[in-house]
């Protein structure tokens, strides 16, 4: 990242907050996590099973199964 | 004189064939016959093993090849040709059967709800997945997660602006980020080593049947025609987007079978990456190019729906044959 450019955060109300990276995240329990990912997806929804980082948890769900996932 | 030691990257032999036009394409590489003639693709099955195999020949000379068949052979006229008259009755059928959606984000959309009880290939082997079903699975993905991502980096010159920047990020991140031990196809290749299979490319193609060879054709077809560059966005969307759940439940399967860890580690990795490629992919791939095209609009959404539609038929496959205990493979792995 070039000196003196802030970095960019792209906030969404729908997903997770996207963060250039590397990235380095102090966490409450006193440990640190990091990621050189070229961008970061952060847990905003909280549900994610490997926060910090977003497992797309915070997708809505139905009841049928849907045609063409393959799944 | 010592024995010739293959390396690890050296070509595979081509694999035996599957009816007449592969039987004759085949032939045709060894330089020992003539190409298949019109009757013979006259009457052939689009979604079908000869079809597919043959198909799967052609696209391969773009990739690696096989041993005994020179590299020029890629830019061969007469199989040029072939391949256009293999892929026109494939695509027809994509496109006639699989189409069920105008706008991109109308099919993407629909991708993004998780159904509440799946019942799909990664549900089952996550809760009743037995090892040998695991390997099986492996084995036939091996023939795209072993060039994995090598299919979607021919879109790249065909985008332009956010669309182009967003694309190369991504595949930059399944190509390793600059590190050769992290590379996707890696990944995968140490997965199969886990699971006791043999990482060699190639080596699972006769195993696998034409519902598995049809998606890595897909993959080809979109990724080789610039005509086709918004169903080559339009499937990548969909497959970034369906990955992370996906591989969190293939990542519990394999832990819950002490696959091993690298095993678990090609899932687990996907849940994370693919959860930061399906935001890149939707917000500056398929959003940059509608920006640029809106005219591929269509194309974007028939590229989603053609690769669920075969996925189900694989899954369709799949499951067949392990609810009633059979394997889904041509050959035993
Ligand atoms: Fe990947
Ligand atoms: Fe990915």
């Amino acid at each position: 990242m070039p000196a003196g450019r802030p970095r960019r955060i792209v906030a969404r109300r729908d997903g997770p907050m996207l963060v250039e990276g590397p990235v380095e995240i102090a966490l409450e329990d006193g440990t640190t996590v990091s990621s050189d990912r070229f961008c970061v997806a952060l847990c905003t929804c909280r549900r994610s099973r490997i926060y910090p980082w977003c497992d797309t948890s915070h997708r809505k769900h139905s009841p049928a199964p849907r045609p063409g996932s393959g799944d | 004189m010592e024995p010739a030691v293959k390396r690890p990257g050296a070509e595979p032999a081509l694999p035996p064939s599957r009816g007449e036009i592969s039987a004759a394409l085949i032939e045709y590489l060894r330089d020992a016959g003539p190409l298949p003639d019109g009757a013979a693709l006259a009457g052939a099955d689009p979604l079908g093993d000869d079809l597919q195999l043959a198909l799967y020949l052609c696209y391969e000379l773009h990739y690696r090849g096989f041993a005994g068949v020179g590299d020029d052979r890629e830019w061969d006229p007469e199989l040029l040709r072939l391949r256009a008259a293999l892929e026109k009755p494939f695509l027809a059928v994509l496109r006639a059967r699989a189409t069920r959606h105008g706008h991109a984000d109308e099919a993407l959309d629909e991708l993004l709800v998780e159904p509440l009880d799946g019942q799909g290939v990664s549900h089952f082997l996550q809760d009743k997945g037995e090892l040998w079903q695991l390997r099986e699975y492996a084995a036939l993905r091996s023939v795209y997660h072993l060039k994995e991502a090598d299919p979607h980096a021919w879109v790249l010159p065909r985008l332009w602006g956010r669309a182009k920047a967003g694309m190369a990020a991504v595949e930059f991140d399944e190509y390793g980020a600059g590190r050769a031990d992290r590379v996707h196809a890696k990944l995968f290749a140490d997965l199969m080593t886990d699971l006791d299979l043999d990482p060699a490319y190639g080596r699972y193609l006769d195993a696998s049947g034409a519902e598995a060879l049809a998606i890595v054709n897909m993959m080809s077809l979109f990724g080789l025609h610039r005509a086709l560059r918004g169903a080559l966005v339009g499937h990548f969307a969909a497959v970034e987007i369906t990955s992370s759940p996906g591989s969190r439940r293939l990542a519990k399967a394999m832990r819950r079978t002490g696959a091993g860890r690298a095993a678990e580690y090609f899932y687990a990795e996907h849940v994370e990456a693919d959860a930061v490629h399906e935001q890149v992919v939707r917000r500056e791939v398929v959003a940059g190019l509608l920006e640029e095209e809106p005219h591929l609009d269509g194309d974007i959404a028939f590229g989603a729906d053609a690769t669920g539609w075969l996925e189900d038929r694989l899954a369709d496959r799949l499951l067949a044959a392990w609810r009633s205990g059979q394997s889904s493979l041509r050959t035993a792995v």
